[in-house]
């Protein structure tokens, strides 16, 4: 079971959450001109890295807000939280 | 190489077994070979194989990170199945269907290929319906398919649950009689027998650490056993695709999750069939030692970590009492949990890079080990003749660019939602 800190509720299990994916992918500015290759790296191509990793996740039997987790995929440990609109550089 | 048959079981047994020849050797690495496969699991083992026995490549070597067999192809629920709707996948399965029923004949190796056929359980007319649309496309495509209504489900399953109080009713099914079950290490070690007998290396605990490319050809890879020369080299290493592919400076539609299988105890002969539940991610066959075989959702978040977590058990095992709910009586031997290469249309990758000589193998969610002599076959075609065979054309790695996707199951690229 994972224990995932959410930083609107305090600390709740993985059976109140809905995995989100990847969060660092960032969608392209939609008043530039996008290519194609573009919406490719955008909807389809993924780091999955092992170690590591940014994603979001949703509160969704709680406050039902999207979160970011940084979490290890090896270990599965969770290193830190943040609000949805936090690390958004 | 010794043959194995009843008179060799006979005579061996005169020498308590003893004098049995190894069944593959354990070579040390040479400096430069002709093909070099990364991944000693059972798409890895048979591209070997393949590259031997269908197009006369021998100087070939197969890497492996831990020993062959280790990863998916011991991890998996044994299924061999070709009920798809889509031509691609459709066509590519049942080629390997035919490859399945020769398998022990061809190695020489009992992979207890057993034919038992399927059932995809439906609860609504709505279901009904769309499984009578696969199984014509299926029919279309030379696969057999038949829709059973709930009174022949229940001759063929009758310890399922035909109460009448039940949330998710049987309606029917679809069944295709030809699929079935295989002895999933027996692959592993047959393919690998084969290919050592036919002169390819068979390289064990040896990782692969970097990749030598020179002017966008592939040149070599650097492994813990030293750097190897190679002409070409191919990826077959499924959930650890995009730790190499980082190496390669790639990024692939592609995500590591976790899916866990489990048995129960062995108990006495009652499921005849591979049934999967119609409502939920459930599916369930009855091994030769009498275990339940189950296995269902994935874990549902990125993971490397090879084992599993109990929530989704918890869900899936649900699945599996709201069916059979005899299972519910019966304990858990193991659990166990292996990382699937989730491709972004659920479809899998069998193509050549931007890299001259590096061919890539990967993408095949949680349908890995049906595919593992078809996979072989067609990527070993792809090796030797530096072009895809028909078999594999629509498995190309630039269909995420071109809009062909191949989306089986309509879940756009989040393969992993349950």
């Amino acid at each position: 079971m994972l224990y995932i800190f959410c930083p609107h509720c305090g600390l709740r299990s993985q059976n109140e959450f809905a995995y989100g994916g990847d969060a660092t992918v960032k969608r392209p500015e939609l008043n530039k001109e996008i290519s194609d290759q573009e919406w490719n790296n955008f909807v389809y191509l993924r780091k999955s890295p092992r170690g590591k990793h940014l994603e979001l996740w949703h509160h969704i039997s709680g406050c039902r807000q999207w979160i970011k987790v940084e979490r290890d995929t090896s270990t599965h440990e969770i290193f830190k939280t943040y609000k949805a609109d936090e690390l958004t550089e | 190489m010794q043959k194995y048959s009843v008179f060799s079981l006979i005579k061996n047994a005169f020498s308590d077994h003893q004098n049995w020849e190894v069944a593959w050797k354990d070579p040390t690495p040479k400096k430069e070979y002709d093909v070099i496969i990364i991944g000693g699991g059972g798409h890895g083992l048979a591209t070997a194989y393949y590259l031997a026995k269908e197009h006369n490549i021998t100087n070939v070597a197969i890497i492996e990170k831990g020993w062959i067999g280790g990863g998916n192809v011991g991890r998996n629920t044994t299924i061999i199945r070709s009920n798809y709707m889509h031509d691609d996948n459709a066509l590519f399965s049942e080629f390997g269907m035919d490859l399945w029923r020769k398998m022990s004949q061809d190695l020489n190796y009992n992979v207890m290929f057993s034919p038992r056929g399927i059932i995809n359980l439906a609860h609504s007319d709505a279901q009904m319906n769309a499984y009578s649309r696969r199984g014509n496309s299926m029919r279309l495509n030379g696969i057999d398919a038949v829709l059973l209504n709930r009174e022949e489900v229940q001759k063929r399953i009758p310890m399922a649950d035909f109460s009448d109080n039940v949330r998710f009713p049987i309606f029917g099914g679809l069944m295709q009689p030809s699929a079935g079950t295989a002895r999933h290490d027996a692959v592993a070690w047959g393919y690998a027998r084969q290919a050592d007998s036919m002169g390819v290396d068979i390289i064990q605990n040896c990782e692969v650490t970097g990749f030598d490319v020179n002017n966008g050809k592939i040149v070599g890879v650097r492994t813990s056993r030293g750097d190897i020369k190679a002409k070409k080299v191919g990826l077959c290493v499924a959930g650890s695709t995009n730790i190499l592919a980082e190496m390669l400076n790639m990024t692939l539609p592609i995500e590591t999750h976790l899916l866990q299988a489990c048995v129960s105890e062995p108990v006495k002969p009652l499921l005849d069939h591979v049934v999967t539940f119609g409502a939920g991610h459930f599916y369930c066959s009855q091994s030769d030692k009498g275990e339940m075989v189950m296995g269902g959702d994935l874990d549902g978040y990125n993971s490397y970590s090879q084992r599993g977590n109990l929530p989704t058990l918890q869900h899936v095992l649900t699945e599996g009492i709201a069916m059979f709910p005899f299972l519910s009586k019966l304990k858990m031997l193991r659990t166990w949990g292996g990382i699937m290469d989730m491709s972004m249309d659920g479809s899998p990758i069998i193509d050549k890079t931007h890299i001259d000589g590096l061919y890539l193998n990967c993408g095949w969610c949680y349908g890995g080990f049906k595919a593992t002599p078809a996979s072989g076959w067609t990527f070993a075609h792809t090796i030797a003749q530096d072009r895809v065979h028909e078999l594999n054309a629509g498995y190309s790695l630039n269909r995420f660019n071109t809009g062909d996707l191949i989306d089986e199951k309509g879940l756009g690229t989040k393969t992993w939602i349950s």
